[in-house]
């Protein structure tokens, strides 16, 4: 079975369908670095899901190739190659008649792993994706979206894939705890630094998940590729910037947090963990017509401060 | 028409059984009793038997044909057209054309019994392939799996909540029919009210040879409920959810 994570890099990729005036995705190139998350984004027809699809075959290439750790894709054999790979979709898609245990183990079971190995595999996993083991189980019609939406990340990362592949993961999962499972696959992939390409429409989504972003226009065109501070602070044209939205600058302050900032002495105001970015101390500030917060320590104990200047600085 | 009537040694009751049998009763016990091992039994097992061999039969080849269906849509009309057509042929009808190629013999029975299953296992199948949920076809394919192992571990899987209902109403339909086989061939529980019929409607032995047949459906078709618990316990879920 795979281990580790692979470098992922798009060549040229296009895929056109025939019979359409424009291609689907239009000479794409770019490097995923190997341990890194790259966010696809853009408009609908921009060809991200194409783009993801034609990783693992799903959909075929027209011209151009795909490459994992230098090795196109072409020269896998599609079952192999698609095994070597992890799933998520937005559906789930997880198989309503096998358990919870027995959807983990798809992968496993066809390299040909044995019940023991499954069974102690898929608790291991699920308390990676924060489920408790009595999950193992159950079956899919008794679990809700966001516990389904846990266990297809468990299912696609059971065979330890180097590169996970997740069409909009969290597209179909309300607000709260989208936010949470967002802020659990952050702390996840800390652990297990796979290379993953994630394709959202939400930018937003895009910029707290994405070590890079891709930015992909009508036509399958990247408009850019970068960091998520590159593409708030530098949009590469105006497609761009409309596309993050004329609130980037704010945007950009929900990627730092207070602790990159220089404290004053302690003044007077709501007091807020370290933690927190500048986006959501600015809002406390706004909200609560206050000129400064107080940062504090893990046990609660005021640091310093910092004044509304400071986080617009 | 008589000559397919089956016709055994006929051995009359009248003027020798209980008063109740004397008066023609509607269920007289001294018979029952008198003629479960002679008459009754056999006629239960054999009937059993003819059933069971028309929906093994029918099972496996309408699988076959729901698999050409489901893959190659092309082939669905013609087959379903087909099977429509055996269906809709009166079974008594559909013995008088097979008697010339095969006979007064269990296959002529078997032929007829396997081609009324036909329809309803083969559209319960097609359905049951076709509702198989898109994003779990999706997550199949992703995961590496090839078409085979696609249909076997998942599409044949999530099909069978229909497959079991086809498979209900076939057998209980092949028991109900399977009673006219005793035109073609001595046996089964159409036998005991066939000559019932001719002794002048004797009435005890028709509604006992007919009971058998309905307890006999009830039977099998309470078995297949509990085979499919036992096979799809998510079934139950999903239909919660």
């Amino acid at each position: 079975m795979p281990g580790q994570a692979a470098e992922l890099v798009f060549d040229e990729t296009t895929k056109q369908y025939a019979g359409r005036p424009e291609p689907a995705v239009d000479r794409l190139s770019l490097t995923v670095p190997a341990g890194e998350i790259c966010v696809l984004v853009g408009p609908s027809g921009g060809g991200k899901t194409t783009a993801l699809k034609l990783v693992n075959r799903l959909i075929s290439l027209t011209s151009g190739d795909i490459r994992i750790d230098g090795r196109s894709i072409l020269d896998h054999d599609v079952t192999e190659l698609r095994r070597g790979i992890g799933y998520v979709i937005q559906q789930v898609g997880l198989f309503p008649h096998m358990t919870v245990e027995g959807n983990i183990g798809t992968v496993p079971r066809l390299y040909g792993r044995s019940r023991t190995w499954i069974r102690a595999r898929s608790q291991e996993l699920l308390d990676l994706v924060g489920l408790d083991a009595s999950y193992a189980q159950r079956y899919p019609a008794q679990l809700s979206g966001g516990e389904r939406q846990r266990v297809g990340l468990a299912r696609a990362l059971a065979a330890d894939p180097p590169l996970m592949l997740m069409d909009e993961p969290f597209g179909a999962i309300d607000p709260i705890v989208r936010a949470r499972l967002q802020d659990e696959f952050l702390r996840l992939q800390q652990e297990v630094r796979k290379t993953v390409v994630f394709v959202t429409h939400d930018v937003d989504e895009a910029i707290k998940i994405g070590d890079r972003i891709a930015i992909l226009r009508r036509g399958g065109r990247l408009a850019q590729y970068d960091t998520p501070e590159t593409i708030l602070e530098r949009p590469a044209d105006e497609f761009v910037a409309q596309f993050v939205g004329a609130d980037r600058a704010l945007k950009a302050l929900a990627l730092r947090t207070l602790e990159e900032l220089e404290l004053r002495p302690v003044a007077d105001g709501p007091r807020v963990p370290a933690t927190t970015t500048l986006r959501d101390a600015l809002a406390l500030l706004v909200a609560e017509h206050r000129d400064a917060v107080v940062v504090v320590d893990g046990d609660g104990n005021p640091r310093g401060s910092v004044t509304r200047d400071d986080l617009l600085r | 028409m008589t000559s397919l009537v089956a016709s055994g040694p006929v051995i009359p009751n009248f003027g020798q059984g209980s008063p109740c049998e004397l008066r023609n009763g509607w269920f007289c016990t001294e018979w029952v009793d008198a003629h479960w091992g002679d008459t009754l039994q056999p006629a239960l097992i054999q009937h059993l038997e003819l059933a069971a061999i028309a929906i093994g039969i029918g099972f496996v080849l309408a699988f076959v044909l729901a698999l050409i269906g489901y893959k190659k849509r092309a082939f669905d009309p013609p087959i379903g057209l087909a099977a429509d057509f055996f269906y809709t042929i009166p079974s008594l009808a559909l013995f008088q054309l097979l008697v010339p190629f095969t006979g007064l013999t269990r296959t002529t029975v078997e032929i007829a019994l396997i081609s009324y299953t036909l329809l309803i296992l083969y559209r319960n199948m097609l359905e049951g392939l076709r509702a198989v949920p898109a994003d779990a076809l999706e997550a199949a394919r992703g995961s590496g799996f090839t078409d085979r192992q696609t249909l076997w571990r998942v599409e044949v899987p999530l099909a069978l909540p229909a497959i079991f209902a086809g498979l209900r109403i076939a057998t209980v339909s092949t028991i109900s029919i399977a009673t006219v086989a005793a035109f073609v061939i001595p046996q089964g529980l159409g036998r005991p009210i066939f000559i019932a019929l001719e002794q002048d409607v004797f009435k005890t032995e028709i509604l006992t040879a007919g009971g058998l047949a309905v307890a006999l459906a009830l039977v099998a078709d309470g078995f297949l409920v509990l085979l499919q618990r036992v096979l799809t316990p998510w079934s139950r879920l999903e239909r919660q959810a």
